[in-house]
């Protein structure tokens, strides 16, 4: 029997990345097959190549035994392939069979849609996987279990044979996880094809016939779930050597600069994005905080700057609470940010090089003067700007072009160099490299060090594990909004650090 | 001037020339088509435009157009559409008329008050909008629109009963007819005929250049101060910009959006004063759509100081000179209103075009730059 799907050799460049390097992934027809990586290991990229979204540089694809390339995810549908998507795809107006049928109507004579060909349909499919859901329902209505199963039978309704749940257990709770879990098994027994990307360890050996590993672009291995531990599995994501701490000696002071005391976020539905987090950064410490992606980093940090609304909990800057203080107030006092998002929470990219230096300093000397400081000082602006300008090394022909016109690079040093410049007590930097080359890396990595042996308290959430353990003192890992451990960079292995981020220890220590 | 400042400003000129130069081709056609001669409709029009008297009515045109214009632009600069600046005017209008009506004041007092009343009423009425939009998420252009519905067939309408003037004829005699109580002449924004005629000779016919000119003028001054020169003004254009910066940045948003409202519903107060000035008085034939006309305006003049003046002028200048037409027979007058349409259309789209252009020269200059340093 031939494999449903039969990648080959996939290789995927962007401009400086490779972000699939001689990828193989063989996937049987009718089993769950896990493919697993940290964030930037190419999972996505692989599955947009699969799903038609983008094309591969080099390398072959074989579905059922037969040679395609996709142009266009209509293709890819045509072909039998439907993608789950991780963020629900629906319009919460519609009913369930509306959103079904949305973008595959079937038609009667005269371009009337033919609701009751729909709901025929509909019910065939839904029947033929086992899974129900009254058709009629507003999606408004539904739970997110629900919604989830909408989406899938909207795949089915396609005619798709094999099914990409990309992150599915990401919006979930335990329960819903388990629901899903029936339907996924549900759908296998009825000869469905399932590839599901996820790195949670504990879940993907639960559901998982064959579990694929991907790191940095480069498949690592393929895996039966009795083969291997939770553990194992872990190692294989985070590699099997990291890099080595490169700090002085810890110079940290006594002094706390931030401190938060059991801080809880909350998202729309009262589930915690941020549970319970306490922690604390001297002066002259790096703490970094390791974890997958969307683990409630980038709410803790809305939660630090102000621009989160925090549940409970408390958040005290060089030991003064500011948990009621404004962005700007918090700003003025001494807090310094670094987004991970630079273009979309750093920047006016609009607007030109000084204008963008004073954003978050516009309160202060020498951006603003007068009254109460009201005015803004474009002299004293313009002076700061070419200030950061040298001292950073923002390679820019003058500080008058807009912000859009840097490289990411450059963009990166300019955001660094006006937060550092206005000397904070506490630095909280997100991502501070990413995206951006050796080069300018290297030049934020030694402001950031400078900064530390001059007393600054940073916090610094990373995906970069070199940056992480290159630059922290101490190391929180956060799985689920929780801070589950507390890691010596010094003595840190892939397998504990792995297990952490994955949650394979808190799994592993629960099954003792 | 060096080599890139010419370029910059040769950047900012290219695209209102061109639009102008298309939609007087485009024009054209349409006269062409009409079975008129473009080249005599246009040369009517110059001609006309080009007495003295005539370009008093075109400055006393532009002015609340001008002012119109900057209201709408204080909202976009913040990525807010006040629609309701037609709305806002009048009601503020109606106001300050029955206001300056009934005191009695130094001529100079008399004024500021009036001025007062009017921003006052203009800037509360916006920021209903702005509070909706605030505590409720409602869209302002969604609520300016229910806004102006209310204020010109509900409230005025009620209001311009309310405060019918008692007497039937005014201190000279004339017949006063439906409208609010005259205003005494201290409260009257005196003409400037003779600030004009500095320059130029002595202006006929009758015609009064409006006083509120001047202030109109000082709205563009304190626009760009304030825009420019101003923390509020930084902060503002940031969350137009990116509101996700500016937040991070310390801008609160919520405080932003109400403050630009209000202040866009401040300026519209004044968009009616020039008319309070030559009528005294708040009647129902009181000059509308000028709210309108101020958002054609601000996106002709690119929201700049100087851009909306120029475009506050040029459609003055339409807006008066068709008049022309209909006496000469060249053509018919409606003929301004599709110039000033395709004027519109042809600005904003050569604007995106000179904008993308310009975003990729400076990326271009920033990159070779780059590559200059690495070699």
């Amino acid at each position: 029997m031939p494999n449903a799907i039969e990648l080959k050799g996939i290789t995927k460049r962007f401009p400086g990345v490779l972000a699939n390097d001689n990828v193989n992934l063989t996937v049987a027809e009718g089993e769950i097959h896990a493919v697993c990586g940290e964030n930037g290991a190419g999972k996505s990229t692989l599955m947009k190549i699969l799903y038609g979204m983008q094309p591969a540089d080099e390398g072959t694809m074989e579905l059922f035994g037969e040679e395609k390339t996709f142009a266009s995810p209509n293709e890819a549908i045509d072909a039998g392939i439907g993608m789950v998507h991780q963020h629900f795809m629906l319009a919460n107006q519609l009913t369930v069979l509306e959103n079904v049928i949305l973008g595959a109507e079937p038609t009667k004579p005269g371009g009337l849609i033919d609701f009751v060909e729909a709901s025929a349909h509909l019910e065939e499919v839904g029947k033929a996987y086992g899974l129900t859901v009254d058709s009629s329902d507003l999606v408004e209505m539904l739970e997110v279990g629900e919604r989830q199963r909408v989406e899938i039978i909207k795949v089915l309704f396609r005619g798709a044979k094999i099914l990409i749940f990309d992150e599915p257990t990401a919006v979930l709770v335990p329960q819903e996880v388990e629901e899903l879990f029936r339907n996924m098994r549900e759908l296998k027994a009825n000869g469905a094809t399932i590839i599901f990307i996820d790195h949670k360890l504990e879940e993907v050996l639960e559901i998982a016939d064959t579990i694929t590993v991907l790191r940095q672009g480069r498949t690592v291995a393929t895996v039966k779930p009795d083969d291997v531990s939770a553990s194992d599995l872990a190692e294989l994501m985070v590699g099997s050597e990291l890099p080595k701490p490169q700090l002085s000696e810890s110079k940290a002071l006594e002094t706390v600069g931030l401190s938060l005391h059991e801080v809880t976020v909350l998202d729309e539905d009262n589930r915690p994005i941020v549970d319970n987090v306490s922690l604390s950064v001297r002066c002259g410490e790096i703490l970094g905080i390791a974890g997958v992606e969307g683990n409630g980093q980038h709410e803790l940090v809305g939660a630090i700057l102000g621009t989160q609304s925090v549940d409970s909990g408390e958040v005290a800057l060089m030991g003064d609470n500011i948990s009621s203080q404004s962005v700007r107030k918090r700003r003025e006092n001494g807090l310094g940010y670094i987004p991970q998002d630079r273009q979309e929470e750093g920047l006016l990219l609009t607007a030109p090089l000084w204008e963008n230096a004073a954003l978050g300093h516009q309160t202060a000397k020498p951006f603003s003067k007068g009254w109460r400081q009201w005015f803004i000082d474009r002299v004293g602006s313009r002076t700061q700007t070419e200030r950061i300008r040298e001292e950073y090394d923002v390679r820019t022909p003058n500080i008058e072009v807009s912000a859009h016109a840097l490289s990411g690079g450059n963009q990166q040093k300019l955001i660094v160099g006006r937060e550092m410049v206005s000397q904070p007590s506490v630095l909280v930097a997100s991502h501070p490299t990413r995206g951006i080359d050796v080069g300018a890396q290297a030049s934020v990595w030694g402001q950031i060090r400078e900064a530390r042996s001059q007393g600054l308290a940073t916090l610094l959430i990373s995906a970069d594990l070199d940056e992480l353990i290159g630059l922290s003192d101490s190391i929180v890992v956060m799985f689920r909004g929780q801070i589950v451990a507390q890691l010596d960079p010094s003595e840190i292995t892939p397998r504990t650090l792995g297990a952490y981020m994955t949650g394979a220890a808190m799994e592993e220590a629960e099954n003792e | 001037m060096n080599k890139g400042t010419l370029r910059r400003v040769a950047l900012a000129l290219a695209a209102p020339i061109a639009a102008v130069v298309f939609a007087t081709v485009a024009s054209s056609i349409f006269l062409i088509i009409a079975g008129s001669n473009p080249f005599s409709a246009y040369g009517d029009m110059f001609e006309y435009g080009s007495r003295l008297e005539i370009q008093v009515d075109i400055l006393n045109r532009a002015t609340p157009l001008y002012i119109s214009g900057v209201a709408a632009a204080i909202g976009f600069r913040m990525n807010l559409f006040n629609i309701g600046v037609e709305g806002q005017y009048r009601l503020a209008a109606i106001v300050a008329a029955y206001v300056g009506a009934s005191v009695s004041l130094p001529a100079f007092l008399h004024v500021a008050l009036i001025l007062f009343v009017a921003m006052l009423v203009g800037g509360a009425y916006a920021g209903v909008a702005g509070v909706l939009k605030v505590t409720r998420g409602v869209n302002e252009v969604i609520s300016t629109i229910m806004l102006n519905a209310i204020a010109i067939s509900g409230l005025i309408a009620w209001l311009v009963r309310e405060w019918q003037a008692g007497g039937s004829v005014d201190a000279k005699g004339a017949n006063l007819g439906v409208g609010t109580e005259p205003i005494e002449e201290s409260g009257l924004i005196p003409n400037i005929n003779s600030w004009l005629e500095l320059f130029t000779r002595e202006i006929g016919k009758g015609k009064e250049l409006t006083g509120v000119l001047l202030v109109a003028i000082a709205v563009g001054v304190l626009y760009h101060i304030i825009l420019n020169r101003t923390r509020f003004g930084f902060d503002l254009r940031a969350s137009g910009i990116n509101p996700f910066a500016a937040r991070a940045g310390g801008v609160n948003d919520k405080r932003m959006v109400l403050g630009a409202m209000v202040l866009s519903g401040v300026v519209a107060g004044l968009v009616g004063m020039a008319e309070i000035a030559k009528l005294g008085r708040f009647s129902p034939n009181f000059v509308g759509n000028l709210g309108f006309a101020g958002i054609a305006v601000a996106l002709l003049g690119r929201n700049h100081p100087g851009g909306i003046a120029i475009g506050a002028l040029l459609f003055a200048f339409l807006d008066t000179a068709s008049g022309v037409l209909q006496v000469t027979g060249s053509a018919s007058r409606e003929i301004v209103f599709i110039m000033q349409g395709i004027i519109l259309l042809a600005a904003v789209i050569a604007y995106e075009v000179v904008q993308r252009y310009r975003i990729r020269e400076e990326a271009r200059l920033a990159s070779t730059l780059l590559s200059g340093d690495q070699e």
